[in-house]
């Protein structure tokens, strides 16, 4: 890997346990400002459970327990006098399955800018987040309708969207396209493309084409364990471990 | 006869099937004499005293002269009952179901939930006793006239009986909003509180107005600890540190007393009966459809 800029998120030597077994181990990992890195691996290989410890959203998991440094411009962002909900708001997330909130449209974007009291007029804010997530067009005439209402991958949009609206630095997106058809696919695709100008992505996925067309650097991991992290070109192309090379032919997984 | 016809005829199945359909057959044949009797004996009712007078008259005085046969004041004495209990249950119910569900560690939740359900198998006598030997003295510590029957105590400890239930069942609401309800609204910055209040809550909404529901229709249909706390003054009030009488002591009153059956006094159990079967049966069924939408939502 070229990259020698300071990375924006760097884990070192996280190793985490659900109730002693290890999930995730030993993993060391920089990501990059304004960078795609996908995270890709078998079913169970603990990709989602790294991604969820980079906004501490295993917090919530009983009996998690973790090791290793997990820095945020260089600061331990599990650091005694860190706020999680401070963390939440600067790395944003995007789920496996759409999860908008029962409400409107409007309200399911407007939520987090309004209980954070984040500043200027909040329609404006719905708009450029609806605008972002590729989703406004389809829903402008309806912003008070329920959210429940739109299909799986408008839904997804939506859930894009709110994170959008909180304009983070980092937005996690853990297999945002697995409940989707290749249509919205495609659509969530291109918009990852778009948002890279002003964001940071990380995206869990186990589908090694959308890693490959989206990212500029992918992780491999198997069994809790990084096995290969480089550019995404040469992962796919010139993997240095032969375990890579097997996963992303297609041999296993 | 064809290959496939039974050899035998399985006598086994035949009984079973019987047996079980005679068990279903008991509980619909006894909520239809219950109505049926609950009918003619109100009909009869209705025969020498008039609607008007029931439904109208302030007065409730069937077992002395003057007679007078005016529910109000029992309705009045069981919505006291109702209203007082709801604000010690339904709030309290709804915070610890708060608890259980959003807050407690697992290990506090296999404390909390059993002493709770050791509330609820507490027989409502013992909490007639507590509120008489209890309650009410402390209610006397803090206000001047306390009757010794009086109603807040009565309605507290009708509050402290319901309160598993209502508990339980907005845990049980709670805890079907999905758990990537709450990541969501985590992973926009909300804190726990405003993940529990802004975005639980109101997705668990209908469920826990069904548990509120069903905890009224309780309320109303609560006996054993009114009879003993709450007294046996019908009296049209809305002081709840006087006696009353609610529509069931008046019942337990009539059936303990020496009141000749089939005359106008027996009579009044079952008009009586009839208004709390009516309430309690439309707050049932209401708490029913509220739950039924609510389990629309997310299945």
């Amino acid at each position: 890997m070229k990259n020698t800029d300071l990375p924006l998120l760097e884990a070192r030597g996280v190793t985490i346990s659900y109730s002693g077994n290890a999930a995730v181990k030993d993993v060391s990992l920089a990501i990059y400002e304004k960078k795609i890195t996908a995270i890709i691996g078998p079913s169970g290989c603990g990709k989602s459970t790294l991604l969820r410890s980079l906004n501490r959203m295993n917090d919530f998991i009983d009996n998690v327990t973790q090791e290793g440094q997990i820095l945020y411009r260089n600061s331990d962002l599990y650091g005694a006098d860190v706020d999680p909900v401070e963390v939440r708001l600067r790395i944003g997330m995007v789920f496996q399955r759409p999860n908008p909130f029962p409400k409107s449209i409007f309200r399911n974007v407007a939520w987090g800018p309004t209980i954070n009291r984040l500043p200027g007029d909040i329609n404006v804010r719905v708009e450029r987040a609806l605008k972002q997530a590729a989703l406004w067009n389809e829903v402008k005439d309806r912003l008070d309708d329920s959210a429940l209402n739109l299909s799986g991958g408008q839904q997804q949009r939506l859930c894009i969207a709110r994170a959008l609206a909180m304009e983070p630095e980092v937005i996690l997106m853990d297999e945002p396209c697995s409940a989707l058809d290749p249509v919205s696919t495609a659509r969530i695709e291109d918009l990852m493309y778009e948002l890279k100008q002003n964001y940071t992505i990380v995206i869990v996925t186990h589908n090694m084409q959308q890693a490959s067309r989206v990212s500029d650097y992918t992780a491999f991991l198997e069994s809790g364990r990084l096995i290969e992290y480089g550019d995404t070109d040469e992962v796919f192309t010139r993997p240095k471990q032969k375990r890579t090379e097997d996963y992303v032919t297609g041999r296993f997984g | 006869m064809t290959a496939l016809a039974a050899s035998r005829t399985r006598w086994g199945e035949v009984i079973l099937r019987q047996l079980f359909f005679f068990c279903a057959l008991i509980s619909v044949l006894t909520t239809i004499t219950v109505i049926g009797i609950l009918a003619v004996e109100t009909f009869s009712f209705f025969q020498e005293v008039a609607v008007t007078e029931f439904f109208f008259g302030t007065e409730w005085r069937p077992l002395l002269e003057p007679k007078a046969y005016g529910i109000l004041p029992l309705l009045a004495g069981t919505m006291l009952i109702v209203v007082g209990s709801s604000l010690v249950a339904l709030p309290i119910g709804l915070a610890c179901a708060v608890y259980l569900s959003e807050y407690a560690s697992q290990r506090s939740r296999h404390i909390v939930k059993p002493i709770l359900e050791i509330l609820a198998g507490i027989p409502t006598v013992v909490y007639g006793y507590f509120a008489l030997t209890f309650v009410t003295p402390g209610l006397r510590q803090v206000f001047d006239d306390v009757q010794i029957f009086n109603a807040a105590s009565a309605a507290i400890v009708v509050g402290i009986m319901v309160l598993p239930m209502v508990a339980s069942l907005c845990d049980d609401a709670l805890r079907s909003v999905p758990g990537s309800l709450r990541e969501g609204a985590y992973s926009v910055g909300a804190t726990s509180f405003e993940v529990t209040a802004r975005v639980v809550v109101p997705a668990a909404l209908s469920g826990i107005f069904a548990a509120f529901v069903l905890a009224v229709s309780r309320a109303i249909g609560e006996t054993m600890a009114v009879t003993l706390a709450a007294g046996a003054t019908p009296n049209l009030t809305l002081n709840p540190l006087e006696s009353i009488q609610t529509m069931t002591a008046y019942m337990v009153q009539v059936s303990l007393g020496d009141t000749p059956s089939g005359g106008l006094a027996y009579k009044t159990l079952f008009a009586v009966a009839s208004v709390l079967f009516t309430i309690t049966l439309a707050m049932n069924l209401l708490a029913n459809k509220v739950m039924r939408k609510f389990q629309e939502v997310y299945d």
